[in-house]
């Protein structure tokens, strides 16, 4: 019989070796007569154990890892085809507790199939939520999903049952589902993850949004910086297609929804909804201004119904146990679970999809460990470039909408960033307005040159120039970025840079070197 | 990237009619062109247009809004992302990347002598692994200036 050994190909690992290590697991068992057979897979989330091999045993799993390929014959070596004791040796996947804590309803698949197989996905309890979807009238799937609670998980956390309602109301020849898979923000990988470890996942959340809101052609657009995500899609959909989950009367039901994916080309702003949807229509990514709403005038100018991956992947877990066993997840309005990404300077680095509620200290203390330097952490940045810089003192807030909120802070798109003490939270709220004047579409003045003056403000306050006096010209700066930009890129921009200049004053005030890249 | 077929009207026009009944066809076009000859030549801008409807000045503005799309034949066989975004710069990607320009000898969008172009990118989604780089397509987390050039000589391989 042969022996099956799973080894991921999500960007992480392939960035860590891990078609190195495929190639030499492949050998080494040609080598020993074994008769392997090697599936690729996407990642479990644990990513500072990346690349993480699994091998099926009598007991289940066992993982190894991280996987060199110059471990690969000691592990061989070890017989670790049948699981055997090794330095590397992680034991049952689902058992390391940085798995075993979380609330995994969204990411259960992801590391565990082949991603672009149908038949896997099926096998682990995939397209049960588009099934029972298919037996309910349109007005029953909207229920569940406004019922759940479920709000947009791109980062502005609108209720997803109003837009859907709005779009299935909506009277028109064609309507659209559009999945904005442009996941720019820095610290973000939820996405990204999905894509390339369960992409059927987003195509059944998608399909069962066709079949709610009577659309029958659906785009996703994802960012060109995630070619292994791109790729991973284009099979998918090609399989689904095959198995007659995707195009023309889909599982029997008479229904038809025809799903593309399309590459972005490198602009931060079309992960803003209606910048994205100019782009898809082969324009440059100008915001536009609403009203009229996407859902009533979006894409071509049809009704179009926007969502990011993560809640297109949040319905089938809906669909299939009802929108009360979701909202039993998280507090407050924020139901359900978030898929935090731990990043930056930490020691355990990764997906945590967990219920609404825990603080970004137990995020960072009781899954990451501490920092990767082992220094201590000074400042955290939540929910993007967009996000603010929380100090120590913040860190109990809740992942929860209304409390980042609250703490002029918000959850976006569940990112967190770590740095340690060697931060210097001036250049931070530089690079904050140099981001935004590089990645601004051009469209509102405040945004498209108050970045720029900023850069060249802050430059003044660096190098200690009157600080007292270009500070303040700071805060009115970003006072009339925030009131006087369309959307979230000019209009957020002044969180991070506020946030640092509140909450680590010190870094403020002192004279330093005038910067080295000024770009 | 090192297979680019020199810049051919002809194909182009085949390229550009096999796409352009896609809805909203312009990004797929530029897409196409550059992956088969390594840029966006200035004539493909008129022949979009008109298989599109559309203005020349709506092409250009497309083509020179986004990063991706290059108007000139690439510098460099190879083309390294290198990125500037906060989770790598959490992990020191300032300065290292000072220091892997400065063994290249060019700065950011320059080329190094031996043909590697370097362009900043903001965020890989590899945050948890930082710093993170793309060399042509391919990822590397953990971004050492060694781990880039062992990178580089596979890819020159």
């Amino acid at each position: 019989m042969s022996i099956t050994v799973y080894v991921p190909q999500d960007a992480v690992a392939l960035g860590l070796g891990a078609n190195r290590v495929a190639r030499a697991i492949f050998a080494g068992a040609e080598r020993r007569g074994l008769d392997v057979r090697i599936v690729r897979t996407g990642t479990r989330g644990l990513l500072w154990l990346e690349p993480m091999v699994e091998v099926a045993t009598s007991e289940g799993r066992i993982a190894y890892g991280p996987v060199t390929p110059g471990d690969v014959e000691g592990l061989l070596d070890a017989g670790f085809v049948e699981g055997g004791a090794h330095a590397l040796r992680l034991g049952k996947p689902e058992e390391i507790p940085f798995l075993a804590k979380q609330h995994r309803l969204t990411f259960h698949r992801c590391g565990v199939v082949d991603p672009v197989s149908v038949e896997d996905y099926r096998a682990h309890g995939g397209y049960r939520g588009l099934e029972a979807a298919l037996t309910c009238e349109a007005e029953g799937i909207v229920a569940q999903v406004r019922d759940s609670g479920l709000r947009g998980r791109g980062g502005a956390g609108f209720p997803a049952g109003i837009k859907w309602n709005t779009v299935m109301l909506a009277k028109s020849d064609q309507k659209y589902v559009v999945c904005n898979a442009d996941e720019g923000d820095s610290g973000t990988f939820a996405d990204r993850i999905m894509m390339e470890g369960d992409p059927f996942n987003l195509i059944e959340g998608m399909t069962i949004a066709a079949v709610a809101t009577g659309a029958t052609r659906g785009y996703i657009y994802c960012r060109s910086e995630y070619p292994q995500s791109f790729k991973t899609l284009r099979d998918a959909i090609a399989n689904g297609v095959k198995a007659g989950v995707l195009g023309d009367n889909i599982l029997g039901s008479g229904k038809n929804f025809h799903l593309e994916v399309r590459l972005g080309a490198g602009a931060y702003i079309c992960g803003e909804e209606t910048s994205l949807l100019e782009s898809l229509e082969g324009k440059r990514g100008i915001v536009r201004a609403k009203p009229p709403i996407p859902a009533l005038k979006g894409f071509l100018g049809k009704p179009t119904l926007v969502n990011n991956v993560m809640t297109f992947t949040a319905v089938p877990y809906i669909m299939e146990h009802g929108a009360k066993a979701y909202a039993e997840y998280g507090m407050g309005r924020s139901l359900g679970t978030l898929p935090i990404q731990l990043a930056g300077n930490i020691k355990h680095g990764g997906l945590i999809e967990y219920a609404f509620g825990i603080t970004i200290r137990q995020v960072i203390d009781e899954f990451g460990g501490g920092t990767a330097s082992g220094r201590p952490v000074r400042a955290v940045q939540v929910g993007g470039p967009l996000g603010a810089y929380f100090p120590d003192e913040l860190l109990d807030t809740p992942l929860d909408y209304e409390a980042m909120a609250a703490n002029k802070g918000l959850v976006g798109h569940g990112g967190i960033v770590v740095f340690d003490d060697t931060v210097d939270m001036a250049r931070q709220a530089r690079f904050a307005f140099e981001f935004c004047a590089t990645e601004s579409c051009g469209k509102c003045t405040p945004c498209r040159i108050g970045a720029t003056r900023g850069v060249e403000t802050m430059d003044k306050v660096i190098s200690g120039i009157r600080p007292e006096a270009n500070l303040k010209l700071v805060e009115d700066l970003c006072e009339i970025m925030t009131d006087g930009s369309l959307c979230a890129m000019g209009g957020l921009t002044p969180m991070p840079v506020m946030s640092a200049i509140t909450n680590f004053p010190e870094d403020f005030r002192r004279a330093g070197d005038l910067p080295v890249a000024a770009e | 990237m090192a297979s680019a077929e020199p810049w051919n009207a002809t194909r182009a026009a085949g390229i550009v009619a096999e796409l352009q009944s896609l809805e909203g066809a312009t990004l797929p076009i530029l897409h196409a062109l550059q992956e088969t000859f390594g840029y966006v030549d200035a004539e493909a801008v008129p022949m979009i247009a008109e298989a599109l409807n559309l203005s020349r000045a709506e092409v250009h503005g497309c083509l020179t809004f986004y990063h991706d799309f290059r108007r000139e034949p690439p510098a460099g066989r190879h083309h390294v992302k290198l990125c500037r975004a906060e989770a790598c710069q959490a992990m020191g990607s300032d300065r290292l990347h000072g220091e892997i320009l400065s063994r290249m000898g060019c700065d950011w969008h320059g080329t190094s002598a031996d043909g590697v172009t370097v362009e900043p990118v903001y965020c890989l989604g590899l945050c948890a692994n930082a710093p993170a780089a793309l060399v042509d397509d391919e990822p590397l987390a953990r971004l050492s200036a060694e781990s880039l050039d062992a990178a580089l000589k596979e890819a020159r391989a």
